[in-house]
């Protein structure tokens, strides 16, 4: 049903080098509204830095990106945040001297009526957010190097959730967190994609991306290998895409 | 911090003293590391007193005359060394601040004394203006220079400032050849204290007044807006102390500087220029606030509104815990770099006001040395070279640390050579202190 829709983004022929290595190659990608696509691959395989050019923080070689249909210039992550895309980074990009509000708020801080700051109004949303996100956490005014891994992640989905994101990049959400929290960001995504956002998920979990979502796309020294709906393969199929860089049986399918 | 507290509370139950003096810390939310630094300032001056009583039979620390002067030295370096903050927290450094400081000088002393008689004449009342103008603007456009090398050129601040230190301190010597430029404007001198650069009694009851004013007025603000979101409230006998310590401060400083009359002298010569009657038992002129020290803490209080309460101010604490993630949170960290550095050139081109102003004329070897006090005052005032961490408070008080220590020995006795091991090993001292302090308090 999904596929009838415009995709939210469209990636054309994205290639990147950094020094004569071609980090990207000529990849191709879509997601549509309510979806979740899973991009899988080795360390190095040129997924985070794929994303980072959707992200704004990396500028693209040649290719396009469209978004709703309409040709997208993003040469910078203040741009990116004018499409709506957020980004929670595997290093999750917390300033860790600052509290909980400042780093959700960070390059978009409230303000009272003579432009300054407005810290007690930004505690008090952090509050708000935070409640229904992740009930136990209550240390607002810590710097967040004072925080656990969890709480830390719950800050940068906070941050993502709270500024109405239409697309979200996740960057290995869940490798720093324990059984609970991991539940906690699978529960989140589903509830996100309930109401329409689309996610790019990158993740080394296989099964767990089996789970979350409904595409996966592979990807190998910087080329994709493929993409796939879920239903149609099995996790060895994904498996041998990452390892040997080819389709499952391409006859099979 | 008050989490960590409250969640310990079974350790700490058999010291009571020790429970106590938690408890008042967190009632009043004040900062331990101020209490600290006020602490260590206070040892230091009854120190030194003591030392010049006992041995030299006079102690001549805690006197009005001596406070007052320790003020006015501290301004030059203080206003310096609130910009050294923003630079040091965003894990930069500038070691050029004593040179420009030297250059901005010489081209206020040559544009008021030799450039603007010709062109509006002498005495002209915009004179010194557009002397200060000039001043501020040279200290500006230097370090937007250095912040631009620094940001788009991808040269370590180190070296870019390292170079400016030769280069602003040779470029002071080619203005005018190496000669002292002086008499300065008679207006622009006042900025640099003096009995004639001080506001006197009723102009200082006056500051005080306005001082104590906002004192409590941020102290009901801060309240009624902690109400309005339901949060915890400091209990009232908290807010009382803090009321009465803030006012006591503020009246204390008036009554201080207010003690301290002008020489004979001057006095003298005073009532013969004007003709005043001279009562019975002598005329007595109080200094009040110097100028100076009028524009310390004016810059100090921009200063740490622009740091607490702005973007600008936000955006440098996070560029000094985090540079990438700053940078995707969208935030311009390289012309952020450019700002800061001509903020802190600017701030350079106003201590080039005082500093000519206070000597009367403009040397091109003003200024020398004090790059390394003012990274000492900002460091002891717990500035962290990592970066991230810092307050202008600190560093204002790291100046009045570094000034004491500096006129407590010249006042007691000791010789340059001895002053100079003292200085350097309490910088290293107080940074070791810091570093025991944040491990402590993790």
């Amino acid at each position: 049903m999904t596929q009838t829709h415009t995709p939210l983004v469209e990636l054309r022929d994205i290639s990147i080098s950094f020094g004569g290595i071609r980090a990207v190659d000529h990849v191709s990608l879509d997601l549509y509204p309510g979806e979740v696509v899973g991009l899988l691959g080795h360390n190095g395989a040129g997924k985070s830095t794929l994303i980072k050019i959707l992200s704004g923080a990396y500028q693209r070689d040649s290719g396009e990106i469209w978004i709703d249909g309409k040709k997208a210039e993003i040469a910078s992550p203040r741009d990116a945040r004018e499409y709506n895309i957020e980004t929670i980074y595997q290093t999750l990009a917390l300033a860790d001297n600052l509290d909980a509000p400042s780093n959700l708020f960070l390059g978009r801080e409230l303000t009272n009526s003579i432009g300054f700051v407005d810290d007690a109004r930004m505690e008090s949303e952090t509050r708000k957010i935070m409640a229904r996100l992740n009930p136990n956490f209550k240390k607002l005014k810590e710097p967040v190097s004072a925080l656990s891994g969890g709480q830390r992640q719950s800050v940068a989905i906070a941050r993502a959730v709270y500024f109405n994101a239409r697309i979200l990049i996740m960057d290995e959400p869940t490798a720093a967190l324990g059984v609970h929290e991991t539940q906690m960001v699978a529960d989140l995504i589903q509830e996100l994609k309930k109401q329409g956002l689309g996610i790019f998920l990158i993740s080394h979990d296989t099964r767990e991306m089996m789970e979350l979502c409904d595409r996966v796309s592979v990807m190998k020294n910087g080329q994709l290998v493929g993409t796939e709906r879920v239903e149609d393969v099995t996790e060895d199929d994904i498996l041998s895409m990452i390892i040997m860089g080819k389709k499952p049986g391409t006859a099979a399918a | 911090m008050t989490d960590n507290t409250a969640n310990i509370p079974a350790p700490a139950a058999p010291h009571r003293p020790n429970g106590l003096f938690a408890r008042f810390i967190r009632a009043t939310e004040l900062d331990t590391r101020l209490l600290g630094m006020i602490g260590a300032l206070a040892l230091i001056w009854v120190g030194f007193h003591l030392y010049g009583q006992l041995v030299n039979g006079y102690g001549a620390f805690l006197t009005p005359r001596n406070l007052w002067n320790l003020s006015v030295q501290t301004a030059s370096i203080g206003i310096m060394a609130t910009g050294m903050v923003l630079v040091i927290v965003t894990r930069h450094i500038d070691l050029s601040v004593g040179s420009v400081l030297g250059f901005c000088a010489m081209i206020m002393g040559v544009t008021q004394v030799y450039i603007l008689p010709q062109l509006i004449g002498l005495g002209h009342p915009l004179l010194w203006i557009l002397a200060i103008c000039s001043g501020l603007l040279v200290g500006t456009l230097v370090g937007a220079f250095h912040g631009f090398l620094i940001a788009y050129g991808k040269i370590p601040a180190f070296i870019v400032t390292l170079g400016g230190l030769l280069v602003w301190r040779g470029a002071a010597f080619l203005v005018a050849r190496g000669e002292t430029i002086s008499p300065v404007d008679p207006t622009f001198a006042l900025l640099g204290g003096g009995p004639y650069g001080a506001i006197g009694a009723t102009g200082s009851w006056i500051i005080g007044v306005i001082g104590c004013a906002a004192v409590l007025g941020m102290m009901w603000l801060g309240r009624k807006r902690r109400r309005g979101f339901g949060f915890a409230m400091r209990p009232v006998w908290a807010e009382s102390f803090l009321a009465i310590a803030g006012c006591g401060a503020v009246i204390g400083a008036v009554l201080l500087v207010n003690a301290y009359y002008w020489p004979k002298g001057i006095v003298k010569r005073h009532v013969a220029e004007t003709g005043i009657p001279v009562p019975e038992g002598g005329l007595f002129i109080s200094h009040g606030f110097a100028i100076p020290v009028l524009i310390l803490v004016a810059v100090a209080i921009l200063m740490t509104i622009l740091m607490s309460r702005t973007r600008f101010g936000r955006y440098v604490y996070a560029i000094g815990g985090n540079p990438e993630a700053a940078e995707l949170a969208g935030i311009n960290t390289r012309w952020m770099t450019v700002k800061i550095f001509a903020l802190m050139g600017f701030l350079t081109g106003l201590s080039a006001v005082v500093a000519s102003a206070r000597l009367g004329s403009a040397t091109n070897s003003l200024g020398t040395l004090d790059e390394l006090y003012v990274i000492a005052a900002a460091v002891i005032g717990g500035t962290s070279l990592a970066g991230g961490v810092g307050t202008i408070y600190g560093a204002v008080l790291g100046a009045f640390v570094m000034q004491s220590l500096q006129t407590g020995m010249v006042l007691i006795g000791f010789d340059a050579a001895i002053q100079q091991v003292v200085v350097g090993s309490v910088l290293v001292f107080a940074v070791f202190l810091d570093i025991l302090y944040r491990r402590n308090s993790k």
